[in-house]
């Protein structure tokens, strides 16, 4: 569906290359998560799939068709049918709820019947019925990231792009807006492609993830590998992030240990060992636990055996 | 007391100053709207990105913003003449008010277009937007408080040019201070001249704040 053949991006005046030799493949359907810290490309990435940036080398391929190489109405093609979301929103604050998830059928070029129709529709859709007569500044941050999927999803895209879709919200709210979209992928068949920064919104949602480090991938497959089991230093930098508050402080004499068990049996209690902090729940279907726990020395051998044991 | 002052005198002067200041803002808006649209997307990493033509407008923007408006008057003269065939009266003082203020506004307008959020500059272009439509749907509408805060600021230099203009015999309540008022020491005549363009001035900035406030959706 979109494919990244040895892409590189290097920004005029800035010297080092912002992508470097990207090749990814994202499954049509599926929700493809592109994860890194900040100021690691992935921004520059997805704005290379409906061509808001351009690469310096290599291709982009939407549908088999190399973006760079379409003319100025090929483009306005792809744009209507990949849509995008945004951390900021990109709302028109001038316009109100309805009229911003109008205005894409506006700029093609749509009657105003079949716009009101289909905007109902998809107001009524992301849950804002009550709200269509109101403006951006009288929305709560969910509400309005609600108003850009319905605004997004206006041309009737194949493909939903989401750059930090959550970043600006609340937890809470995150899950709900990570719901939606989950939800909007199965009904629709849509395969969305979703920048983030959190390794939780990875866990939410996603298929299958690319850590992206430096401008380059340095780790790539499904969330529950990624998330459980990967490699990469950035990868660790970003699950541990994921943990909550300050970090645990082994007690007296003991050592600290972070054990990751999967599947059946990932909750089986363990003897002799002090959890510290923890979470054990389901990631692609499969379940997990994932503790930071406090055992003897002599102890952390034996852990090895029950998962992956990582002394911290 | 006020035996100087003729009602008829400076009712005449108040609707030339109004002809002259409605005139000339309305060529100004005309004018420095498409000005500003065009300094701002041929500006580095917008739509239209072209350095150099940006760097020409820009200059010739620059140039005749610096010129006083009091030289701008003279100098235009020939200029004027050719348009509107005289350099006399409201006529001759509107083409020297326009091209003072154009540059002005078009300024105005360009800093109001990059205070446009650039999500929403680069959501309208991800929807699959043309430049025209980005200018039209996304560019003027979500700076539209910003360009009429610009253009009461605008209207307001106008007033106090449509004064000067009075120099070169433009006619108007600027010109009936010059001539009455100083020359021959009428200084009932002042008053009233001044006192009625601070009312103009109040008035201006009451309009333009309530279009504002009615227009901002924050």
């Amino acid at each position: 569906m979109i494919r990244f053949e040895g892409v590189s991006k290097r920004f005029a005046g800035t010297g080092g290359e912002a992508l470097r030799a990207i090749d990814l493949d994202v499954a049509a359907g599926e929700i493809f998560g592109v994860i890194g810290a900040s100021g690691a490309g992935k921004s520059t990435l997805v704005r290379l799939v409906n061509a808001l940036e351009r690469p310096t080398s290599g291709r982009v391929l939407v549908d088999g068709v190399d973006v760079a190489a379409l003319d100025a109405a090929g483009l306005r093609g792809l744009r209507r049918k990949v849509g995008m979301i945004f951390q900021s929103f990109g709302l028109h604050s001038s316009l109100t709820v309805a009229d911003n998830v109008g205005l894409p059928l506006r700029l093609a070029g749509r009657e105003a019947r079949e716009r009101q129709e289909r905007v109902a529709v998809l107001i009524d859709r992301v849950g804002l019925a009550v709200h269509e007569a109101k403006y951006p500044a009288q929305l709560s941050g969910g509400q309005k990231q609600r108003v850009g999927i319905a605004r997004a999803l206006a041309t009737g895209p194949s493909i939903l792009l989401c750059d930090e879709p959550t970043s600006a919200l609340d937890p809470e709210t995150t899950r709900s807006v990570l719901r939606l979209l989950r939800e909007l992928n199965r009904e629709l068949g849509l395969t969305i492609m979703l920048i983030t920064h959190e390794m939780e919104v990875v866990r939410e949602v996603c298929d299958r993830v690319a850590v992206i480090d430096g401008g380059t991938v340095v780790e790539m497959g499904a969330a529950a590998d990624i998330f459980l089991d990967g490699q990469h230093p950035a990868t660790r930098r970003l699950i541990s992030e994921a943990g909550e508050g300050a970090p645990a402080v082994a007690p007296e004499g003991m050592a600290l240990v972070r054990l990751t068990r999967r599947g059946a049996g990932s909750a089986a209690p363990i003897d002799g060992a002090e959890v510290l902090e923890g979470r054990i729940g389901r990631i692609g279907g499969e379940s997990y636990s994932d503790l930071v726990l406090a055992v003897q020395p002599s102890e952390v051998e034996r852990l090895s055996s029950l998962g992956r044991a990582d002394r911290i | 007391m006020f035996e100087n002052v003729d009602p008829a005198e400076i009712a005449q002067a108040c609707i030339d100053t109004l002809v002259m200041l409605g005139a000339s803002l309305a060529l100004t808006v005309l004018i420095g709207i498409p000005l500003g649209v065009l300094l701002y997307l041929t500006d580095r990493r917008r739509p239209l990105a072209r350095p150099w033509a940006n760097l020409a407008v820009g200059t010739i923007v620059n140039v005749l913003r610096s010129v006083p408006f009091i030289i701008l008057l003279i100098v235009m003269i020939p200029v004027t003449v050719l348009i509107v065939g005289t350099s006399l009266g409201v006529a001759g003082a509107i083409p020297p008010l326009v091209v003072g203020a154009a540059p002005f506004y078009a300024r105005l307008v360009e800093t109001s277009l990059r205070e446009v959020d650039r999500g929403t500059v680069e959501a309208t272009q991800a929807m699959g937007a043309t430049t025209w439509q980005l200018v039209t749907r996304t560019l003027l509408p979500e700076a539209r408080p910003g360009l009429i805060a610009g253009g009461t600021v605008t209207a307001i230099a106008l007033v106090s040019f449509t004064a000067m203009a009075g120099v070169v015999g433009a006619g108007g309540l600027g010109d009936l201070a010059i001539r009455f008022g100083y020359q021959r020491f009428q200084t009932d005549v002042m008053l009233v001249t001044v006192l009625l363009l601070v009312v103009l001035v109040q008035a201006l900035q009451w309009l333009g704040d309530m279009l504002v406030r009615r227009t901002t959706r924050r």
